[in-house]
């Protein structure tokens, strides 16, 4: 077998028993909290007997590891479970949640990783020269001011003062396309100024450490402009280092977005777990801390598979 | 000034320093050279570490490597003065006018790409070929160059193929654009005596198949000799001596050239064996943890006291893995090890502490052998605290003694190894092995990294110290030249096995096994027309067979 695909399967089996542990940590977790979904949903009118009845229906005086395993098999089989508060299916609501969440990442995403590589190329090229110092002295202020304030900053100049777009981005199913995008542009922009400095400085770093090379110096001794090398010597040999740090910036995207989702009212995943939290519904938690496990688990494997695609002794072995 | 290819004027090179602990400071490190080259011809540059060899050759592609800067004089390519051409024409000349070999073509190579993307890649960025006639060009410079399967070869990765085969690509690379210049910067250096022959010839018949002018740098006298028509010595920046290559070689005129072409002239009377061996390596077989195939097989050697072992092989042989499994760093996974009548421990765990201080080390790299932050005192005197709890006084008296044995005068206790020169520090880490009062040193490719004339020092030191000391040396190296110069007895090794072994005498007489044969001719002697000669011998040979 070739050992690329080894080194793959293991990575990915590793991956899986990493979620495993993470659903262990999270249904225990939430275990330990004080008091039981039968107290919570009762409330001020809970009597012994009720308390007794609804637990036996809830099935809260099986085991734990019973428990567990009934709720990682609904997990499996794609049954999330109901909402205490509403008594919603969360597996509905979920879905609508999670595309939005996507929905925005992706469009965020989609401007600032091609954004950072560009920009850290641009620095390599112009390093310690004005350029270099002005993208850096950019984007580590825009990391540096809390993503609240830039929100709100954006919402006063492009929505208030020049009247572009929307300052509320509520989207439903029946937008268009066109409309979405007028509705989240300023909540993209926030995110792409949030997440822009850490990879454009990775890209910038790890392509300089590159840079030392002896094969930089053959490309320069054949004539090559200082552009091309980078573009074609240099950043092949930096892939690794740099998909690492996009995809922490794209789960990042995913599972951090919460504070932007309420600035901007945004219907996300981040809005709904943070108000499912304060009304302690537990199996929604749960569902939400699972998912987002499997988000940030599921994009570092990308990225560790990446790497070792892009190692040419694992791609081609002797 | 267009009849010439090359005119270098009163060239001056400096550069940035950054001293430990004081400000930066421009240095000049090539102080005005002259020299010129006619279409087709090719020019030995020559010298030690230092001389601005490799500086110089770079500077007629009007570049400079980290911090060097081209200050002034002036660099005439094809009658134009290109260090005052504009960055654009600078361009078009490198890889298209004058190209270059490095000496590690494994670091040379971009490991994401394939050797032919690579090979016409500037042959097509100055738009002299196409990409097919490009690729067409480079299949029989591989060809020419001798590699195997020239069709395919240029689909493989720089890994996948041998640190001789990548040299070989990077020539073809240089040539690939039909320059009118290549600068060839220690091309053979980095590969093995009997790779480097074939390496060479390659080159050399390329060079006048092609009709290139070169410049040729070399530290190896005998190397640039096979191929050059003049020679040009450099020392400290500076020309000594530039002559035809005949008259460089067998009559130089300037006593530094003649210290360069008199180097290893060491001579040494091989002492006969004992009938008690100091050290008896019987059987030994090794292999490392994780691997399938055995490092060392069946190794049988003897080292006797006061004497030297000479264990000589090319890179992979084990010779260094001997080294380890001697000094219990590597448990073998078969045979004992006897020194000085009593069998030692496999690992070093469980060696007593005379064993290990009568079995002391010396390493190539004598730079990551010490500690940057620790004065030379402090390296000699830890021994001496270790192992016979000297303080004070009599520590001090010691290392002053050992300082005054390996000739470095008072003073250098309060150095640190930066402040040394490479030759300085081996001879601090003699010192240190020395304080310890072995019987025996292993020195693994001791002057390997250093200079010809600096590694004469140091051989001549070591012989000096076995007299006074009566220490026994295992001496690995894959110089036969140090060889000869120093070895009582001498093992032959090959793919992890001992092919010949005995006295000096014995081992360097006729006959020869094929591969001790192959070793022997290989090593370039300094005389016109070698390298000739040599393989014209081979020829004959295999057809003989």
């Amino acid at each position: 077998m070739h050992p690329i695909i080894k080194l793959i399967a293991q990575r990915l089996a590793l991956g899986l028993m990493l979620l495993f542990a993470a659903s262990i940590l999270i249904f225990g977790g939430t275990m330990m909290l004080p008091g039981d979904v039968a107290q919570q949903i009762l409330g001020q009118s809970a009597t012994p007997e009720s308390l007794a009845n609804l637990r036996a229906e809830l099935g809260l005086n099986d085991p734990p590891i019973t428990r567990y395993f009934n709720w990682l098999g609904g997990f499996l089989t794609g049954d999330l479970g109901t909402a205490l508060s509403n008594g919603r299916d969360i597996g509905e609501s979920v879905s609508f949640r999670l595309g939005n969440t996507l929905f925005l990442a992706f469009w965020a995403a989609a401007i600032s990783v091609p954004l950072a590589i560009f920009l850290g190329l641009l620095a390599v090229r112009y390093k310690d020269r004005w350029p270099d110092k002005l993208i850096s002295a950019v984007t580590l202020t825009t990391i540096s001011i809390p993503e609240f304030m830039i929100g709100y900053i954006l919402i006063y100049w492009i929505s208030i003062q020049l009247g572009w777009f929307s300052s509320v981005s509520i989207i439903y199913d029946t937008m268009t396309l066109g409309e979405k995008l007028n509705a989240i542009a300023i909540p993209v922009m926030v995110l792409t100024l949030v997440v822009l400095a850490h990879m454009m400085r990775m890209t910038r770093a790890a392509i300089l450490n590159v840079m030392q090379s002896a094969y930089i110096e053959t490309a320069e001794l054949k004539g090559m402009g200082m552009l091309k090398i980078i573009r074609k010597h240099a950043f092949p040999n930096a892939i690794a280092p740099i998909v690492n740090v996009v995809m922490l910036n794209l789960a990042y995207l995913v599972v951090g977005v919460v504070v932007i989702e309420v600035v901007f009212a945004y219907p996300g995943m981040g809005q709904y777990l943070v108000d499912h939290v304060s009304k302690r519904d537990v199996p929604v938690v749960q569902a939400c801390g699972l998912i987002f496990a499997a988000v940030y688990i599921g994009l570092n494997l990308v990225a560790d598979i990446v790497s070792i695609l892009a190692n040419p002794r694992l791609r081609h072995p002797k | 000034m267009s009849d010439k290819l090359l005119k270098v004027r009163n060239l001056k090179i400096g550069a940035t320093v950054y001293p430990p602990g004081e400000k930066p400071k421009e240095i000049e490190i090539v102080h005005g050279v002259d020299f010129e080259l006619e279409g087709g011809k090719v020019l030995g540059l020559i010298g030690e570490s230092g001389a601005g060899k490799s500086t110089i050759g770079l500077a007629t592609m009007a570049y400079g490597r980290g911090g060097v800067e081209l200050t002034g004089g002036e660099v005439w390519v094809n009658g134009r003065d290109i260090l005052k051409s504009r960055m654009r024409d600078v361009r078009r000349l490198r890889g298209g006018e004058v190209t270059y070999v490095s000496q590690s073509a494994a670091a040379s190579f971009n490991p994401a790409k394939k050797i032919m993307e690579q090979v016409t890649e500037a042959a097509i960025l100055q738009k002299k070929f196409s990409k097919k006639e490009a690729e067409a060009r480079a299949v029989e410079l591989f060809r020419k160059l001798g590699l195997p399967d020239p069709e395919n070869i240029g689909s493989r990765y720089p890994h996948q193929v041998s640190g001789g085969q990548l040299q070989r690509c990077m020539t073809a690379l240089a040539l690939c654009p039909e320059p009118d210049l290549v600068v060839f910067d220690e091309p053979t250096t980095a590969l093995d005596v009997t790779t480097q022959i074939d390496v060479l010839a390659a080159i050399k018949e390329a060079i006048h198949a092609t009709g290139v002018a070169a410049l040729y740098i070399t530290h190896d006298l005998a190397v640039v000799a096979q191929v050059s028509d003049h020679i040009m010595v450099l020392k400290m920046g500076e020309m000594v001596e530039y002559g035809t290559t005949d008259q460089i070689i067998n009559n130089p005129r300037e006593e530094y050239t003649q210290a360069l072409v008199s180097v290893r002239s060491i001579r040494h009377e091989e002492k006969q064996p004992t009938d008690n061996p100091l050290l008896r390596v019987e059987n030994v077989t090794a292999r490392y943890r994780g691997t399938d195939f055995d490092v060392l097989k069946n190794v049988n050697v003897e080292l006797h006291p006061g004497q030297t072992l000479a264990v000589v092989g090319e890179s992979g042989s084990g010779k260094s893995t001997l080294a380890r499994v001697i000094t219990g760093l590597l448990p073998p996974s078969k045979g004992q090890i006897t020194f000085d009548g009593r069998s030692l421990s496999q690992d070093l765990k469980s060696r007593s502490y005379e064993d290990l201080r009568e079995l002391q080390m010396i390493y190539q790299m004598a730079d990551t052998a010490m500690n940057p932050r620790q004065t030379v005192g402090t390296i000699i005197g830890r021994p001496l605290e270790f192992y016979f709890g000297l303080k004070g006084k009599e520590k001090q008296r010691r290392i002053q003694e050992l300082l005054d044995e390996i000739e470095l005068g008072t003073g250098f206790q309060d150095r640190y190894p930066a402040e040394l020169s490479g030759g300085q520090k081996q001879r601090v880490c003699i010192a240190r092995a020395l304080a310890a009062k072995p019987k025996l040193i292993i020195c693994d490719e001791v002057t390997s990294a250093l200079d010809p004339l600096v590694a004469d020092g140091i051989l001549k030191l070591l012989l000096n110290l076995q007299k006074i000391e009566d220490v026994a040396y295992l001496f690995i190296t894959h110089d036969l030249a140090t060889v000869k110069a120093i070895a009582d007895s001498i093992a032959v090794m090959y793919q992890g096995q001992v092919v010949r072994y005995g006295t000096k005498s014995e081992v360097l007489s006729p006959p020869f096994d094929d591969y001790t044969d192959l070793l022997l001719s290989s090593v370039p002697e300094m005389k016109l027309g070698w390298l000739e000669e040599t393989l014209e011998h081979r020829r004959m040979e295999s057809a003989g067979h």
